[in-house]
Order: C-alpha cells, then structure tokens, then sequence
C-alpha cells in the first residue's frame, strides 16, 4: 500500500491537514471577536462591571487562539506556491487579487488594532480602545468574506477567459466574487462561528455554574450563549438547506455523494439516513431510508425524478463514504444544537436557565460541537469537490507541484508533529485559561473607593484584568 | 506606451517585502538576541517591546507572498518549489517564535520551553529567509513554466552564507531596537552588543557584493556597467555612513539614531540587490513582464492597493504611536 503514496496524495493529506488546522481557529476567532465587541459595548453602555471582567477573560483567550489562526494561516498562503505551483499559476490571476484584498482590508486590519485591543486599554482610554475591538471583529469578517469569495469561486467558478498558456483571466470581476455558490458559503461558514463560539462560550459558561465558582458571571455568560444557540441555530439549518439546493444547482455530483444516491430515481427519491455506502459495488448497504424524503427536500415535490452518481463518469465522482458520513455528522450536531436551544428557552421560561444541572452537563458536552461541524461541514464541501480543485476546469491531478515525494513526506511529518505539539500546547493553555474564572468578588468590596470621574475607572479595571498569571 | 502595471507592481511587491524585512528584522532580532539575556526580567521586557507590533509586521510577509501570486502568479508557481525546504523551515519557525508571544505568559514550569522556542523559531526563521535569499539571487532554473531545477540546489555554501549574515543583520535590528525601547542594564548591553553586530553586519555586507558579482553575468554588468555602477560606488560609501552614524550614536548614548541608521543600512542593501536584479524576478529566468498576470489582474488590485496601502500605513504609526517610548519595566501588558 506504500506506493500509493505518491507526491500528489502526500501533498493532498497536507494541505487537508494543514487547513483543518488552521480553520478550527478562525472559526473560534471570527465569533469570539463579535463577542468581545458585544461584551466591551455592553459594558459601556451599562457600566456594569460584570461585563469587563467577562472581556478580560475572553480577551486573553482570545489572544492565544488568534496567535493560532495567524501562524497556521502563514503556513497557508505560503503552501499554494510550495505545494499547488501549477493551480497557483494558473489560477493566480483571479484568487491571487481576492486573496490580496484579503491581506489589505482584513489582515492589516486585524494586526494593527489587535496590540491596541490587547494591551492598550489603559494608554488609549475606553473609547479608542472599543474602536480597536470592533476593528479586530469587522477585520475577522472581511477576511472571512474574501476567503470564502476565493473557496466559493473554486466551486463554482464563474466570470472568467482561458489564455492561451492555459491561465484563467479574469472577465469580471463581480461574477468571480458574486460567484454563484458564495452568498450561501458566506452565510453559513458565518453563522458557523458564531454557533462554534456560542457553544464554546455556554459550555465553559454550563461548567462554572455546575462547580458554582462565580454564579454570577457564568450566569450572564451562559445566558447570552444560549439566547444566541436558539436563535441561530435555526437559522444554520435554514441557511444549510438553501446551501444543499444551490449545491445542487451547480455541482450535483456532491450532492449525490452526500445523498448516497447511486442510482437516479424516476418517481421519487428516498432519503437515506444511514448505511454503508459500497462505491466499488455502486450501492448503499444496510441502508435505512424513508421513501420520498430527498426528493422532498431537494425538489420540494414528492414524486420529482431526482438523478444519481450512475449519470456521472466514474473517473469523475468524489469519494462517496468520506462525503455521506461527514455531512451526516454537520447535520446530525445541527439538529443537536437546535435541541439545546430549545431546551434554553423552555428552562428559562420556567426561570430555571441558571440552576437546571441537566442543562448545564450537555452544554459542557456540547462545547466542542461547533469545531466538529464545522469541519465536518469542510469535508463534505471540498471532498465533495474532487476530482477537481478548480470545479469542472482543473484538476487535482493537474495543480500540483512537481516536488518529489520524499520532499513532501518530509514537510508533512514534520507539520503533523509540530502541529501537534504546538496547537495541543495551545489548547491545553485555553482550556486551563476557560476553568479559571476567578471567584465573584463580594458585592460589596468590589467597587473600591469611588472616584468622581475621569480614566480612573478603566484603569483600576484594567489592573484587575492583569493578574492573569 | 500605456502605464507599465507590472512595473508597478513589482515596485510595490520590492517595498512589501522591504517593510517586511526591517519591520519583522528587529522583532525577529530580539527572538535572536535571547539566549544572550538569560535574566527573566530582561526577557519580560524584550518580549513587551515586541508583542504589541509583532503581528502586523508579518502581516507584509502575507503581503509579499500572497502580493506575488496575485500578480506575478509564475514567479510566486517557480520560487516557492524552488524554495521549499527553506520556506517550510521558515514557516516552521515562524509558527514557534509566534505562539510564543502569548504561551510563555500561559505557564511557569514550561516558561523555559518557550523561550527556547521563541528564540529557535527566530534563529530558524531568519536563517531560513537568508538561505532563501541566496538560493534566489543564485538564480532558479524554469521551464515551461515551472521550476526546473532540483531539491537541494538551494543548498550552496553562498545560501548558507546569506543565512548567516541576515542572522547577524536581524541581530543588529534587534540589538538598536532594544536600545532604543529599553532601559537600564538590558539596555546597556544591548548597546554593547549592537556595535559589534554593527561591524559585523557591514563585513558581510561587503562579503556578500564581492560574491554575487561571480555568480551570474548579469550582476557582474550591473555592478560594473553604466549607469548601473554610479551605485556601485555611491552605495558603499552610504553603507560606511551608516556604520559611523551607527557606532558614534552608541558611543554617544543616543538612543533613536542607531535603530535608524540600522534600518538605513538594510535599505541600502536591499537597493543593491534590488538594482542587480531588475527585470528579472526570477533571477537567469524570468523577467517581471514574463511573469505578470493579465493586466485584467493587475488593474483590479491595483485600485485597492493605492487606496489602501496609505491608510494602512496610517493605522499602523497609530498603533507603534500608541506604544511609544520606553518599555515601563513594571507595567508588564499582560
Ligand atoms: C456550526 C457549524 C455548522 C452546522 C451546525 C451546519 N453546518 Fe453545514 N457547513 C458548515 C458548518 C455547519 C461549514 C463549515 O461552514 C460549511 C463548509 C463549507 C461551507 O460553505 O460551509 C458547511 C457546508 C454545508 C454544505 C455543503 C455545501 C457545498 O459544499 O456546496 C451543505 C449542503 C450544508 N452545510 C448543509 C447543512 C445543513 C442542512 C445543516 C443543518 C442541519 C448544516 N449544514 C449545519
Ligand atoms: C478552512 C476550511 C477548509 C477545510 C477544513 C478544507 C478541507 C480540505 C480537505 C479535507 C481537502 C482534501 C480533499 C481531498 O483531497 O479529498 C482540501 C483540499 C483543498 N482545498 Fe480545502 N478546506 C478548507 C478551505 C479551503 C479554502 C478557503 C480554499 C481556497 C482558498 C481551499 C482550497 C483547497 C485546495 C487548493 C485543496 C487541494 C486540492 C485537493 O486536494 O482537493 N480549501 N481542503
Ligand atoms: C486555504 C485558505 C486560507 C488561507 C491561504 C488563509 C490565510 C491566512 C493567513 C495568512 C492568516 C494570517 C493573517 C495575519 O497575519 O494576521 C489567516 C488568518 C485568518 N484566517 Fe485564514 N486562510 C485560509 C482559510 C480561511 C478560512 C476558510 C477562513 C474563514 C472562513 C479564514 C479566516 C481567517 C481569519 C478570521 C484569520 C485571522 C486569524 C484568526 O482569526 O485566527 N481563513 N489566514
């Protein structure tokens, strides 16, 4: 089995790794700046100190899992060149300037007031000092945007000319960015984050109120993570089956995949729900299906003929089992999260959100679910998008660099290594930093002597951010 | 002639990649000086001066790489396979001095790992950039447009020469830098050191134009040819300046005037490399017309690069303004 380790698949499982890494952190990032900026604004606006001690908190995670995202991200605008030369010469001309304005509005962005976020509260006062947070959170989504204009164009690639030594060139620009699948690529990965972090912010929120450490500030945590879980969640599945009917539109090929449809169905497509997909025998076995379903879902009429992978040359159809499970488990975690928004709002209708242990116990379990999703949810798209990088015009095969095997194995052993070693270090220190939440200060110690006006406030709170370590 | 867009761009590619070098040059000098403070508070305070820019200047590396393949996709396609054994080191690197910055705060007992990786990922990073360096200006071999060349024809005895001398340059940076931010005895050694890394920078300054010229044809016509070699004189004797104004500033206790004349020499090499090369951009191979992208691709970024390029200039003297002055032993940002 050795062989078939060749130059190309050594550099596929990279670059797969390199990017599953680097995601996870982003899709952290993106929602916990928002937060951070809700957090700060809440604070200024109704000068409760609950809300200060709750930024410093997140802030200082944040710090490390945005330290994260940027070396991991590095590693990924290099490895287009490095691995991916001839995908990047020839699609250079029309990601490279999305990729660049990625670098000029958000990058830049995010850098620039990040150290100001960090460390400055004290130099700039409050006002300059929430400019700067919201510049890292409005930086976040623009680089989300960009990426997601270059990832959505790789799929459904649109507005663009071949030259003659075979690049593609830009025709215009707006239907390159525009591109038919990134309206609904955009939405989701964004609700993503958001629901990523939520969960993180009510799983660790769930955690202090089960060991009762600082009732008050877990409280408001856990609080707003659930508004936020059972008003978006819905909304993802929403927006991901909208996601599915475009998909379905412009690369159906994946859809079957995800579908598990083998063969085309007349009258009617049934939806399975399990099974072992069997792509050398073209069939699902041990399948459980309900009759009907998928055409259903995907045509909106029972009865609609939906086609399957049996309409597409089999040199052409993606790996079908890495595709079925992983969108089952996005979808799956989904519907779970949907489960403990609802459950928040019946808790706290009855005004027990902050004292229903159940509650708390599934929320601590469900922190991670978010990054699971999430990648899961990558998976399907970019799996589901071979054998192609560049859909229907480029592929695999055909992008990569011609480096010798050895040269690769070499790089991704030692990627694998380091990563390991560097982002498990990393998240160790998140998580010993999320079970730290200093006691509640006694209500009536807690204000100090009071000042009449003035910067004083900010840094005497500033101060009591600092005994981080 | 219409305007030259790859002319252009090349122009603003060369300052990305020198706004990278002098700016992550002295954050990555001060991860090179630490193995010479073993004092903890010392490290403490190295690591302040740095921690609040360190982000945005390697921002311009995304720049200068992500620049290139952008609009110049062929040469971005043609030096990174070339590279890539340096370029992942680096990158490697990069990523241990990086997240060093927020671990070595996360913990006591493994404080000393960090610092180790802070300082190693440093030394690896700016190594490698200097490896890469002489690998390019020895020149990468393409055909039909892609590199031609084997995996170890980076490894020469004049990349392994650049490599040390950046490592060296980088430590200047950093060592002016320190004494610019810094106070007390950290300081004072840092002002020790910086004038032997002074001189030993410009040695391998002049080591390094003896060299090239040897290398390829084409730097031998540039060093001695008109106009070209007006540089050639005028050059050195800027370096000279710069050295002086360098050693007088330390001697004299000036604090500012070194880190500049510091980042002035690196000007003045990089222009020295900058007037071998040209048009080349790929060195023997390419030249910036062979590898531009369409003009389509040219134009599109180029509206957003005028506009934005100023403004992040702007916020970025913002944010070193905010963070001015000396480095305050006790206030510790974290
Ligand atoms: C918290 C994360 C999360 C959750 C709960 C869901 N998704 Fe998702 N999904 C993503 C996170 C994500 C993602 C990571 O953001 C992906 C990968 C690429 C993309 O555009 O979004 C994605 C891709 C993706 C695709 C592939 C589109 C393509 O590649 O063309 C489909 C069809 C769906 N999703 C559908 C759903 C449905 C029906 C869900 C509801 C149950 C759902 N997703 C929940
Ligand atoms: C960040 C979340 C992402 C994840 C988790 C992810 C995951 C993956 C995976 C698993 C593969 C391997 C597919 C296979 O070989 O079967 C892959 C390939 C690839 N993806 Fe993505 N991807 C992500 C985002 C992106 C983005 C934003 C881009 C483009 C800008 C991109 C471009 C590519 C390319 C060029 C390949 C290599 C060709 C290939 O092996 O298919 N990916 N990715
Ligand atoms: C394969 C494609 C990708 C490349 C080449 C890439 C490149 C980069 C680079 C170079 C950085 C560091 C920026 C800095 O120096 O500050 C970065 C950080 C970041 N990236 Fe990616 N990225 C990719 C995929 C993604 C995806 C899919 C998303 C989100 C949807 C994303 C969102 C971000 C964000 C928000 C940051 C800021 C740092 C952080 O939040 O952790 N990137 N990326």
């Amino acid at each position: 089995m050795f062989e078939t380790f060749d130059a190309q698949l050594l550099a596929r499982i990279q670059f797969a790794f390199t990017v599953s890494f680097h995601i996870i952190f982003p899709a952290f990032s993106i929602g916990l700046a928002s937060y951070l900026a809700v957090l700060e604004g809440l604070w200024l606006w109704k000068k409760d100190k609950v809300y200060l001690e709750l930024f410093n908190f997140w802030k200082t995670i944040f710090a490390v899992a945005f330290g994260m995202g940027v070396v991991s991200g590095i590693v990924m605008s290099y490895q287009f060149g490095t691995n991916w030369s001839v995908f990047s010469d020839k699609a250079g001309p029309v990601i490279g300037p999305l990729m660049g304005y990625e670098v000029l509005t958000a990058f830049f962005l995010e850098a620039g007031f990040l150290g100001v976020m960090l460390f400055g509260l004290k130099r700039v006062g409050p006002g300059l000092h929430y400019l700067a947070t919201c510049m890292v959170a409005l930086g976040t989504l623009i680089s989300a945007t960009w990426i997601l204009a270059v990832n959505s164009w790789m799929q459904t690639p649109a507005g663009f000319a071949m030259n003659d030594v075979g690049q593609f060139v830009p025709v215009d620009w707006w239907a390159i960015v525009f591109n038919p699948s990134f309206p609904y690529r955009l939405t989701h990965m964004v609700i993503a984050a958001y629901l990523t972090t939520a969960f993180v912010v009510g799983g660790v929120g769930a955690w202090h109120l089960l060991r009762r450490t600082a009732p008050r500030r877990a409280g408001v945590m856990f609080s707003m993570a659930m508004w936020m879980a059972a008003i978006v969640a819905p909304i993802q599945i929403l927006a991901g089956d909208a996601h599915g009917l475009n998909t379905l539109e412009h690369q159906p090929a994946k859809v079957m995949a995800m579908e598990g449809h083998f063969d085309s169905h007349a009258d009617g497509a049934p939806l399975i729900l399990f099974g072992l997909p069997n792509q050398a025998e073209k069939r699902v076995d041990y399948a459980i299906e309900i009759p009907k379903l998928s055409s259903l879902i995907l045509k909106h009429s029972l009865n609609a003929p939906l086609a399957g992978l049996d309409t597409i040359d089999d040199d052409k159809e993606p790996p079908v089992a890495v595709v079925f499970w992983s969108f089952r488990v996005m979808v799956g975690l989904g519907f779970a999260m949907l489960g403990v928004g609802l459950w928040s709002l019946w808790c706290r209708y009855r005004g027990r959100l902050h004292d229903c242990s159940a509650l708390h116990r599934v929320a601590v379990l469900m922190a991670p679910s978010g990054f699971v999703a999430v990648l899961a949810g990558w998976i399907t798209t970019e799996v589901g998008r071979q054998p192609y990088t560049i859909y229907g015009h480029l592929l695999t095969a055909d992008s990569i660099s011609p480096i010798a095997a050895p040269a690769v194995a070499a790089s991704l052993i030692a990627f694998i290594i380091v990563y390991f070693f560097v982002f498990g270090a990393g998240t160790f220190y998140i998580l010993r930093l999320m079970a730290r939440l200093p006691r509640d200060p006694m209500p009536d110690l807690d204000d100090g002597p009071v000042r009449a006006s003035g910067i004083t406030p900010v840094a005497q709170a500033a101060e009591g951010g600092k005994h981080g370590h | 002639m219409a305007i030259d867009l790859a002319f252009i761009w090349a122009a603003i590619i060369a300052f990305a990649v020198l706004a990278y070098v002098i700016l992550d040059g002295f954050d990555l000098g001060v991860g090179i000086l630490f193995p010479f403070f073993p004092e903890k508070h010392d490290r403490d305070q190295m690591m302040n001066s740095v921690a609040p820019v360190w982000d945005g200047n390697e921002t311009w590396l995304v720049l200068g790489g992500g620049g290139l393949m952008a609009v110049f996709p062929l040469a971005y396609a043609t030096i990174l396979p070339a590279l890539y054994a340096p370029l992942i080191a680096m990158l490697l690197g990069l990523i241990f001095r990086g997240v060093a910055f927020e671990y070595r705060w996360r913990t006591r007992r493994a404080e000393h790992l960090w610092n180790f990786a802070f300082a190693g990922g440093s030394i690896l990073a700016a190594f490698s950039q200097g490896v890469a360096l002489g690998a390019l200006v020895q020149g990468i071999p393409v055909e039909d447009r892609a590199y031609a060349g084997g995996w170890w024809d980076w490894l020469t005895p004049f990349s392994i020469a650049t490599g040390f001398a950046l490592l060296i340059g980088y430590g200047l940076l950093g060592a002016t830098w320190l004494v610019m931010k810094t106070t007390g005895p950290l300081a004072e050694k840092a002002r020790r050191m910086a004038s032997g890394a002074a001189v030993a920078t410009v040695a391998a300054m002049g080591a390094f134009s003896l060299w090239t010229p040897w290398l390829e044809p084409l730097y031998l016509e540039r060093w001695f040819g008109y106009p070209t070699a007006i540089f050639s004189f005028v050059v050195p004797l800027l370096v000279l300046g710069c050295l002086l104004v360098i050693l007088n500033g330390l001697r004299a206790g000036r604090d500012v005037l070194p880190f500049v004349a510091s980042l002035g020499l690196f000007v003045l090499g990089y222009a020295g490399i900058g007037i071998s090369f040209y048009p080349y951009i790929v060195p023997g191979s390419l030249t910036i017309w062979d590898a531009a992208a369409p003009p389509e691709s040219l134009a599109f970024l180029l509206v957003g690069a005028a506009v934005l390029v100023p403004i992040i200039l702007c916020y970025t003297a913002y944010a070193y303004w905010v963070f001015r002055g000396k480095v305050d032993p006790e206030e510790g940002y974290h």
